[in-house]
């Protein structure tokens, strides 16, 4: 018997691509969709910017379909202050950084954490926030730094391990909070005029976490269909079929936006309580800004009062310069859904994710980066 | 970076559980999923367990995928026989 989790193939098959290929071709002209009118679709997560282009999914759409990629690497969204914040941090003496390790090579204002660690700088790249809690242990005298970085997916993570740090007593470990929200920042997406954009293809993991009821707001309040969807070919054909569904209905006045999962198995409406639950005790809202985009109200994670001891920025004086964006880079842009990475004229010429530019070609999920891999 | 890894649980000791990732093992955090038991399949993200995967779900999705790629095959072939 197929092992329904584990088999990757059956997900893959190319004969059920090709139904639903046909099906998205039939959608697309029921909305009156042209290449010179297409129907914008945008996934938000850097998970899927990348299965999009691995399996080269886009060839294989239609031109009267576009798929933008959103602001859904944490890393890209990541202000650059808060990159040279945290090489202030691995300059201090007696700190030693631990960092997941897409953030090394994100370039700051003057260089980047791995320039930094080769002139000297102690950062080490963990797998698990958890050991950089083995770090502070063998490490008593010295300060471990952990750069909290990520959405829904990845925050409870860090509570858990703020947690597991206070219930053993650690006194030597903090935090530097970079965390980002994704519901709000669909509403503000959804919320821009003249949007570019009909629909969201949802972030399958964090939705895990939070849950698909937390988009109702987006689909209803905004008009904007949002599908929960998986991260395999089949999974994602299909969760465009359903955007589209929807699209049709509401461009021809038959219909209004709603949420729905195309991801059943990893995704319920509610999503994991007990993460939520830890996240509410650890943290708490706050207004955060998102490099390229700017400040959006409500979308960050701070360290909630009984737990503000574990902020890096009160244990250590980590005052940075007002940072400088380099120009030219136009990811701002690119996150907001008005631009493609080719639209840049720095792409593949002078931004290669050898010598990046921007933070969208850092990161393996940034969008210039897998573009530049995947699609040139 | 929110990619997490599906895998199935072999074993569990105090709040860690090994996880079968197709032939490799791993140990993961059950911190945000208490519930997790030994067999269940759950996905994985920086050293956690975030959810425990539904197989009655996976199964069915699995099953409308099938259904299409046979109905696809099944007019495949009666198109070349035409
Ligand atoms: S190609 Fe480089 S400079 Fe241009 S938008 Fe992408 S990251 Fe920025």
């Amino acid at each position: 018997m197929t092992d329904p989790v584990m088999e990757v193939e059956s997900f893959r098959s190319e004969s059920a691509a090709r139904v639903l290929l046909g099906r998205i071709e039939r959608l697309l002209k029921r909305a009156g969709a042209t290449t010179d009118k297409p129907v914008a679709l945008m996934e938000v997560c850097g998970t899927h910017t990348v299965a999009i282009s691995r399996f080269g999914l886009r060839s294989l759409l239609p031109g009267s379909l576009r798929l933008l990629s959103g602001p859904g690497c944490p890393v890209c969204v990541t202000p650059l202050i808060e990159i040279d914040r945290s090489i202030a941090a691995a300059e201090t003496p007696g700190t030693i950084v631990a960092t997941f390790g897409d953030m090394m090579r994100v370039p700051g204002s003057r260089s980047s954490l791995e320039s930094a660690r080769t002139d000297g700088a102690d950062i080490r790249i963990v797998y698990s926030p958890m050991d950089s809690l083995q770090m502070a242990r063998e490490n008593p005298g010295r300060e471990i730094v952990f750069l909290g970085v990520g959405f829904e997916t990845t925050s409870p993570t860090i509570a858990a391990t703020i947690l597991a740090a206070e219930r053993e007593g650690l006194g030597n470990f903090s935090i530097l909070p970079f965390f980002k929200t994704v519901p709000e920042a669909l509403d503000m997406l959804a919320a821009i005029p003249d949007r570019p954009l009909e629909g969201f293809i949802c972030p399958g993991h964090a939705s895990v976490i939070i849950g698909a009821d937390a988009y109702e707001p987006v689909a209803c309040n905004r008009d904007m269909p949002c599908v929960v969807v998986g991260f395999e070919p089949l999974d994602i054909l299909s969760g465009i079929e359903a955007l589209l569904q929807q699209v049709a209905a509401i461009r021809t006045g038959q219909g209004h936006a709603r949420v729905e999962v195309r991801y059943k198995r990893a995704v319920t409406s509610t999503g994991n309580i007990a993460a939520q639950e830890l996240l509410r005790e650890v943290f708490q809202p706050c207004d955060a800004e998102w490099r390229g985009i700017g400040v959006i109200p409500g979308s960050g994670h701070d360290l909630s009062e009984r737990y503000r001891r574990f902020d890096a920025r009160e244990r250590l004086s980590l005052d940075v310069a007002q940072p400088i964006e380099q120009p030219g880079c136009v990811c701002g842009e690119i996150m907001l859904g008005r631009k493609l990475p080719t639209d840049c004229p720095l792409f593949g010429e002078a931004c290669t994710p050898r010598r990046p530019v921007g933070p969208c070609m850092v990161s393996t999920e940034g969008s210039c980066a897998a573009f530049y891999k995947y699609e040139r | 970076m929110c990619l997490a890894v599906p895998g199935r649980v072999t074993s569990i000791e105090s709040g860690i559980a090994k996880v079968d990732f197709g032939g490799i093992s791993q140990e993961a955090n059950l911190t945000l999923v208490p519930e997790a038991k030994v067999g269940d399949y759950v996905l994985v993200h920086a050293g956690f367990a975030i959810q425990r995967l539904d197989e009655a779900e996976a199964e069915e999705t699995l099953r409308l995928f099938q259904e299409l790629a046979e109905a696809a095959d099944r007019e495949e072939r009666e198109r070349r026989r035409r």
